[in-house]
Order: structure tokens, then sequence, then C-alpha cells
């Protein structure tokens, strides 16, 4: 059993950001509505029975029915329903502290969200009559309305200069907006699980660890402190060698993004360390690309000691050994069969 | 239809799971839920989770979380990107098929890594409502001053449903927010944080995890004492933007309630004790309205949320589950031989699962 020491006892963490850049179909509905916004308008869709949705609904949500037609509603309407948001949201296009409503238009029968500039809570009321304040350039999109102001103040406020207000597709005057850009951003603190840290912490010292099951013995990498086979903890931590063999290996012309000292091709291959019943992923280098085959030897080849962190990226790469070649036959994953699990 | 029970279940939540990976959460509460039974992953039939990616900022995060199944050999399985009650209820259809009588539900949530309220605004309309950032307090405050001005319930009645819920989780292991002594008083001095909501009114967030075990008929005697049997289980779905619904009802809910006693042969306000699945204390008062389980304390004779309900401890993906197999711990102990649960999904309760279970 290895111990790591804690020399650092705060948590490694890392910023995780997941960005999904849409380009956003509007269809004929959604984009008469986002048409409308471009063009200083508010447009709605009207079922059979007259009644009036804004923002359009494409067909009728109670009935599933066709919507009838389009039309335009007034700009100002009143306010049914309101929160306050301080501070202000990431994310939201709005800097400072304001209302959040939803509003329904003169001449629609649903309301709409959308944001009430005033400047205190103390000015907000249900019932309380507003109208619509624009962007001055618009594009076709929600944000074309920097908000709702109360009627007759002639607010003018200005939005964050944010992605939504600089990448929106830029429409043609005249012609009908046909999609809309809808970034999303998520910021999380990821914090890797006990066993990753241990694991991370490890290659400061130049040394892999891995998991022991507790079943049979089968020896994971990384470590997950747990044997997947059998749905059971896996506390056991031991040192690995930083050698092995391929088990697998394929040839890969696309560039890794921020390895400049990668040229392409390279071998991407899983990596079978000695001491290890299952591969994990690494670089093959320090060859012909056609030299690499399964069962080939092969050893770290680490970042010099003052470059070395608490970070897997220490192993550049995996170059040969020159030793006799695992046969093909024992080669690969062995967790699953070789070691004679119960399960196999 | 074939009867089908809860034979056995295991519960965590937390503030937050920090060095604790879904699969490490969920490797102690699978192995608790079976064993308790007597059973390995060999004797159940099909498997079904509950999980949510964006939560995990990570694509096709419950293929791993499958690693504390121990899914090897292969087993069969399946997965929905909602609240576990939901998996349940697909799990409950492949035993009513009858293809397999023991069926595995897990699910599991861990949100403390990112911005819940704010990862929530994806859920909205991606054109004309998400792009404004609306956070899930600030529409849950939409919804609740709605209820508040129709008329249907004051300020005081809310606070009452959080006291309830407090003083009901005293003694939860798995509730966040429990006092034995709070009073409408105390509640009422707290801060507004989403107006009018104080932070009392809104589901304390918890990182967790649930599973079920369900099993057919003369399966679930063998297995334990009581079988809490599904006697009527029913899912129902409102419109999804926020302004085509009344948001002072949840017409699903009442549907799913009427579907789900037709079945049980029991109203959904003929039972014991209640488990809602609600965001706010303002969504707790929508639903028991809509359910017929009365007004906002008492109820007609119906215990509310005796675990503290999700206003207690929410893991988002899991709180519905986690109702389920709470309403199913009070009939097994022989506290109550009814028992609704609820779970809902989407914002303001769009959609609504009611659950009616009864002792053997």
């Amino acid at each position: 059993m290895v111990t790591v020491g804690s020399v650092d006892p705060a948590p490694l963490r890392a910023d995780l950001v997941i960005e999904y850049p849409f380009t956003r179909t509007t269809g004929p509905v959604v984009g008469a509505f986002m048409t409308g916004l471009r063009d200083g308008r508010i447009v709605g869709s009207r079922r059979a029975d007259g009644r009036v949705f804004v923002p359009p609904a494409e067909v009728d949500p109670e009935t599933g029915d066709a919507i009838v037609d389009m039309v335009e509603v007034s700009s100002a309407g009143v306010v049914e329903t309101w929160t306050w948001v301080d501070p202000p949201r990431p994310g939201s296009p709005w800097e400072v502290p304001h209302g959040l409503a939803l509003i329904r238009m003169d001449g629609a029968d649903t309301p709409m969200l959308h944001g009430v500039l005033v400047d205190s809570v103390d000015d907000m009321a249900t019932g309380m009559r507003v109208e619509a304040v624009w962007r001055d350039e618009r594009v076709g999109h929600i944000t074309d309305l920097v908000g709702f102001a109360p009627e007759g103040t002639d607010t003018k406020v200005e939005l964050a200069a944010g992605e939504t207000a600089l990448t929106v597709g830029a429409a043609v005057a005249g012609e009908p907006v046909r999609s809309i850009r809808t970034p999303i951003r998520l910021e999380y603190d990821f914090i890797p699980s006990a066993a990753a840290q241990e694991y991370l912490r490890a290659y400061a010292d130049k040394r892999i660890l891995g998991n022991r099951s507790p079943v049979d013995g089968a020896v994971f990498v990384p470590p997950r402190g747990v044997d997947p086979r059998h749905g059971v903890e896996a506390t056991e931590m031991v040192d690995l060698a930083d050698t092995g063999h391929v088990g697998n290996f394929c040839v890969t012309h696309l560039p890794i993004p921020g390895r400049s000292d990668l040229p392409t091709p390279y071998v991407s291959a899983w990596i079978h360390l000695d001491g290890a019943d299952i591969g994990f992923l690494g670089l093959v280098s320090g060859c012909d690309l056609d030299d690499v085959r399964i069962g080939m030897r092969v050893r770290a080849v680490w970042k010099p000691d003052d470059e070395l962190g608490a970070t897997a990226e220490n192993v550049r790469y995996w170059e040969p050994t020159g030793e006799p070649d695992v046969p093909v036959e024992q080669a690969g994953n062995q967790a699953w069969s070789a070691k004679g699990s119960p399960d196999a | 239809m074939r009867e089908v029970a809860v034979v056995s279940s295991a519960i965590h939540q937390v503030k937050a799971l920090t060095l604790t990976t879904d699969v490490q959460l969920m490797v102690p509460l699978i192995n608790e839920a079976r064993d308790a039974v007597g059973l390995t992953q060999a004797d159940i039939g099909f498997t079904c989770s509950g999980s949510s990616d964006f939560l995990a900022g990570q694509g096709f995060s419950f293929v791993q979380t499958l690693d504390a199944v121990g899914a090897f050999p292969p087993i069969a399985e399946s997965h929905v990107e909602m609240d576990g009650a939901f998996a349940l209820y697909e799990a409950w259809v492949k035993l009513q098929i009858g293809e397999v009588d023991i069926a595995l539900v897990y699910s599991y949530g861990k949100s403390s890594p990112g911005s819940r309220r704010d990862v929530l605004a994806v859920q909205l309309d991606p054109y004309a409502v998400a792009p404004l950032w609306p956070d899930a307090h600030s529409v849950a405050a939409l919804q609740a001053r709605l209820l508040l001005e129709s008329g249907a319930v004051t300020v005081e009645e809310l606070a009452a449903i959080a006291v309830r819920s407090q003083r009901n989780a005293v003694g939860n292991p798995n509730a966040l927010r429990a006092s034995p002594d709070i009073t409408v008083d105390d509640v009422l001095a707290g801060a507004v944080v989403a107006d009018p909501l104080r932070a009392s009114d809104l589901a304390a967030e918890a990182d967790g995890g649930c599973v079920v075990v369900l099993a057919a008929g003369d399966r679930a005697r063998d297995l334990c004492e009581r079988p809490v049997w599904i006697r009527g289980i029913d899912h129902r779905i409102d419109a999804h933007g926020l302004g085509v619904r009344d948001l002072t009802l949840a017409a699903s809910a009442a549907l799913a309630a009427g579907k789900a006693a037709e079945r049980a042969g029991f109203a959904a306000d003929a039972v014991d004790v209640a488990e809602l699945h609600a965001a706010s204390t303002a969504q707790a008062h929508v639903l028991a309205t809509a359910m017929g389980l009365g007004g906002t304390t008492s109820g007609n004779g119906v215990r509310i949320d005796p675990s503290g309900g999700s206003l207690a401890a929410d893991t988002l993906m899991a709180a519905g589950l986690v109702r389920i197999a709470e309403a199913a711990r009070w009939v097994s102990g022989g506290d109550a031989d009814r028992a609704l649960a609820h779970a809902s999904s989407g914002p303001c309760l769009q959609q609504n699962m009611v659950c009616l279970l009864e002792g053997e």
C-alpha cells in the first residue's frame, strides 16, 4: 500500500468551462418574431379562436393545432408578475440590478419574460404599465429589447456588451431573420476525486499509481476508487512501473491544440504498464511510425525535473525500450480474461 | 396489471460531494440497496438510471457511472436524462412487460461544482427566454408572486410550509435543513432573496443519490417482509412556455393524480403520507391543492412531507426518486399503509408524476 504525503493540503482544482456556440434556425414563426424585433415591433401568433401568443407559439400549446396567422401587438403592456434580480446573473444581458417580469403586451393574451428597467425594487409593482426600450442597432434577437420601462419615462439603458450582443448574425434589413446565435457558457469548479488527486500528485514525483481490486487483485490505471467490473470500492493504491507495452495504437494526422512540440502524424496508443491490468492513453514517439506495433515495449519519457507538476502531462510520450516484444496474444487488456476473473 | 413493489432503497444527500465522484457515491448506495434484499447484480433483470450531463459538465457522464453497478458481464440497462423517478417509471413498464422480475433504479446529481440556479436557465425556451438567463430562483419567484397575488395563499402560509418541512426533517439524516423549534416568525424574519421568496422558501440544494429496487409479484414477497406495492403510477406534462399556462395550478399534477388513483383504486388523498417534489414552498402549495391533499399545513389528514420533502434537501435529478424511496419507507416500516410520492421535471412544475403506494 502506497500513501502519498499531503504536501499541499488544498485539493487540486481546475476551471471547467462548457460552451455551446449554437446558431439556431428560427423557422417561419419564431423568425417572424425575431424579424419584428429587428424592425422594432413585437409580433405574436394567433390561433383559431383569436387568442394571441407572445412570444409566438408555433403550434397551439393546448390543442397542437396549427397557428392561424401572425399579428403585431403593442410594444407596451402590463406586468403580470415580477421579481427583483440583485445582483444581476452572470450571462444575463444586464449589468445592474433589474426587475424580471412576465409582461402582457396590449393585444396579447399571454405574457412574455423580460427585464424591467427601474432603479429599485420599490419601483416594481404588479399591474404597472411598461413600454419597450429598444437597442439602437438591432439584429433580430431577444436582446434587441434592452428591456421594459415604466410608460413615459423615456428610459435609456445600455446592455452589457456581451457575446450575445456582439456576435449575433448580421441580419440584412428587409430580409426575414432565419437564424439566431444563442451562445451558452457554463462554468464549473472541477475538483478531482480523492483517488485522482493522489494519482495526479504522484506524477510530480515521476510515479504512476493504480488501484488494486479487492476481488481478484487486478490493477486499474488511472485509479478511480472502484473496480468497475464488480461495482466495489477499490482503495488500495499501488506504484506502477513507467514501462510497459503497446496494447493497441492509431496513427493520427490531426494536431493536438497546445502541443506544438508534437509534429503530425503521431501515434496515440493504449499503454499497458507493467503491473497494470488495463491500458491507458499515451503518445508513442522516438521511432519511425511504421515501427510501432502491438506488443512493442515502451518506457515513459518524462519532462525535465524542473517542469514537473501534479499532472499526467509530465509524461511527454512513450518511447521504445528495444526489448523483445510482448507476444501479441498476451498484449492488451489482462484484467478481463487473462487473470481468470471469476466473471470471465 | 402485474403487481410491482418497492422492496429496498438507499439514499444519501449532503451539501457538497467535493472529493467524491458520482461513481464513488453510487457504489456503496447500490450495494446497500441490493444487500438489503440479498441480491447481486446477476439477479437483476433490468437497470435504469436518471441523471444530467449538464451537472457534471461532461457529456455521456452517465456511462461512467455504470461502473458503480458492476456492469460486467454486460447488463440490460437504460438511462433517462431526467429525475430518477422517471427512470423508475421505465423500469416499472419493463416489469409490466413481464420479461424481468427485478429491476434496479438509481439516480444522482452533483450540482455543487457549478451554479445550479444558472445552469437551470438552459432548460428554458432557447429563443426568447434562455438568452436572458433567468435563474431558477427568479423563475420560482415569478410563480410564487402569481400565487400570492391570486389570494390562494398568504406569505404566512408559505412560511408555515417552510416550518413544516424543517420540523419534519429533524431526524432525517439526509436532510440539510432541519429545526425542531423553528416558527413562522423565525422564517418571516429571514431576508427576501428572490422577491417574494426567502431562502427558506427555496429548496435546499444538495448533492446526492438514491437507489430503489423493484420486484414483481411473489418475488417481491420473497425478498422482504412488507413489499410496498405501486398501486398506481402516472405522469403528465403541461406546455413548456411560462406564459401559456396558469402557473398557480399544476394541471398535469392533478391529471396524473387522477389517473394514478383510477389504477390504484383509491384516491390521491386517501393516503397517510405524501412526499412532494417542490422547488419552493409556493410549488408545494400548488401541488397539494392540485392533488387534492388539502390546504397548506394540515391537509385532509394527510401528513405532507414527513421527511421534510425536497424543500429540506433537493438533489437535482434524484429528488423525485428520493420522494418515492422516502414514501415507501413510511409504508415498509409500518408507519403508514398508503402513501403518495410525487416527482416533477421542467420549469415551474411543467411535468408531474404521481405514484400511489400501498403496503402488503
